[in-house]
This record gives structure tokens, C-alpha cells and sequence, in this order.
């Protein structure tokens, strides 16, 4: 699998989610998707970026084309610096939430792409990978 | 500070969302719909969501505040234009807005809360 393009872009406060939502639109235009795919991406990736920033205090999003065969996808990694989380199994449930909202993002993000990878560890932070193919 | 502009037309109020909201925008919003709904005795709100590319959960939790919100003083919400990558989306992701009224375009919103006034005025007497 190759990586054909890759761009860093801060999540560090509010405003940087709605950067984030006009970014990996760009990216997933770029790359030819439906209206409905790209719509998918967008809103897990407004979903995950308001994680970083709430929960993780902040982080970085990593853009990639992805080149493997003859499909292409967008993979976004979510990566904070933050507390972690203890129980991903709960974490992953929809309607549990610590923050207050609707516990929806880290379901609901799974649900709108194609691959969904998340890794933890307490004290250290968290990395959220999804992938939406072409 | 950026705003969301709010009309009136007659009993009900007119919301446009043209713009890609942040967070704080769009408390601001459930927080000026309020204070409208409560300065012009306002029966009804339409919220035109036709130009929305993208609506999160956030988003969706404040369309339901604000319903839910203009409820308790009397004044019914409808939610109107949400685009079909919008809708497929929203469900998908795990929402449907329960408790929000919806209608496809800015005419049949207005009509639902038409309806909805004179029923309930009938209810009344």
C-alpha cells in the first residue's frame, strides 16, 4: 500500500474543526468521491476532531491518499497527547459519553467509513485511524 | 461576534443557516432563538438547513435543543431542506433527531406550522 500525498493539520481549538470538516472535504473531492462519501468522511472526521480537542486536549490530523491495487482511499489518524481512555469497549457504545454530548462520535465515526482503528493507553493519548475507499 | 441573523415573518421566525457553523456559533444561535421566540411571542420557528454540507452530531444536538427549547414557551420548530447526503448521513452515524419536525423545503415547513396554529387554536375554544 502506498501513501500518495500526506498533509499535517493542527486540532487544537474549536475553530480547527471546522478547518478540519473544509480540508478532508478538499481531499475527498480531490479524490473523486460521491456526494454521500464525502459527506460520510466529513462528518466522522468533525466527529473525531471534536474528541481530539475535548477529550485530548488537542492533537494533529495526518491526511493520506492511499494507493493499494487499483483502489484509492483517505485515511485520516487522529492522534492526541492526551488522558486516554480506560475502557474503549465502553468508549465504542453508543449513547455512553464523558463530555456531556450525545455519545455518538467514536460509533458513529466507525459506522461512516470503511476501516476504523483505535489505540489507547492511559496517561499517553489516543490514535483514531479511518479509512474511506473509492 | 459572528451571528446567525434571525427574521420574523408575521408569528414565526425565519432561520437561515448559510454557513459552516462552529461550535460557538451555534450555541449562540440556540441561545438568540430563544431570546427572540421570548421578546416576539413568537408560534413557530423554521430553520432552513438546505445550504448545511455537513451535520454532526453536535449540530444535530442543538437542532434538538432548540426544538425541544421552543417547545417549553410555545413555539413549534421545524427543520426544513436537509440535503439526501445529509439525511443518509445523520442516520447512518446514529441520529435521527427525535423530537425535531422536518419538511423538505421552506413552503411545506410553513404550511406544517400553519396547520400545526390552527389546530392548535381550535384546540382552545
Amino acid at each position: 500500500m502506498a501513501v500518495l500525498k500526506t498533509e499535517l493539520v493542527p486540532v487544537d481549538s474549536e475553530a480547527h474543526v471546522v478547518a478540519v470538516r473544509q480540508t478532508v472535504r478538499a481531499w475527498a473531492q480531490e479524490l473523486g468521491f460521491s456526494l454521500v462519501d464525502q459527506t460520510k468522511i466529513v462528518t466522522a472526521a468533525s466527529e473525531l476532531a471534536r474528541n481530539t480537542i475535548k477529550h485530548g486536549g488537542g492533537g494533529k490530523l495526518t491526511l493520506e491518499i492511499l494507493n493499494e491495487g487499483i483502489r484509492r482511499g483517505l485515511r485520516l489518524i487522529f492522534e492526541d497527547t492526551g488522558p486516554g481512555i480506560p475502557d474503549l469497549s465502553l468508549a465504542m457504545k453508543d449513547g455512553y459519553t464523558s463530555g456531556g454530548g450525545l455519545g455518538l462520535g467514536l460509533g458513529g465515526s466507525k459506522r461512516l467509513v470503511n476501516d476504523f482503528h483505535i489505540e489507547s493507553q492511559v496517561g499517553l493519548g489516543t490514535k483514531v485511524t479511518i479509512v474511506r475507499w473509492k | 461576534m459572528d451571528r446567525i441573523p434571525i427574521l420574523r415573518m408575521g408569528e414565526f421566525l425565519l432561520v437561515t443557516i448559510q454557513v459552516d457553523m462552529h461550535d460557538r456559533l451555534a450555541l449562540t444561535l440556540q441561545d438568540d432563538l430563544t431570546s427572540r421566540i421570548s421578546e416576539t411571542s413568537a408560534r413557530g420557528v423554521l430553520i432552513d438547513i438546505s445550504s448545511l454540507e455537513t451535520v454532526d452530531s453536535f449540530i444535530g444536538r442543538m437542532l434538538g435543543n432548540i426544538a425541544s427549547m421552543s417547545r417549553v414557551m410555545d413555539a413549534e420548530t421545524v427543520v426544513v431542506g436537509m440535503q439526501p447526503e445529509v439525511a443518509i448521513t445523520l442516520v447512518e452515524l446514529g441520529l435521527s433527531l427525535p423530537g425535531v419536525r422536518t419538511a423538505l423545503n421552506v413552503e411545506r415547513g410553513m404550511d406544517l406550522l400553519r396547520n400545526s396554529r390552527r389546530h392548535g387554536m381550535e384546540g382552545r375554544r
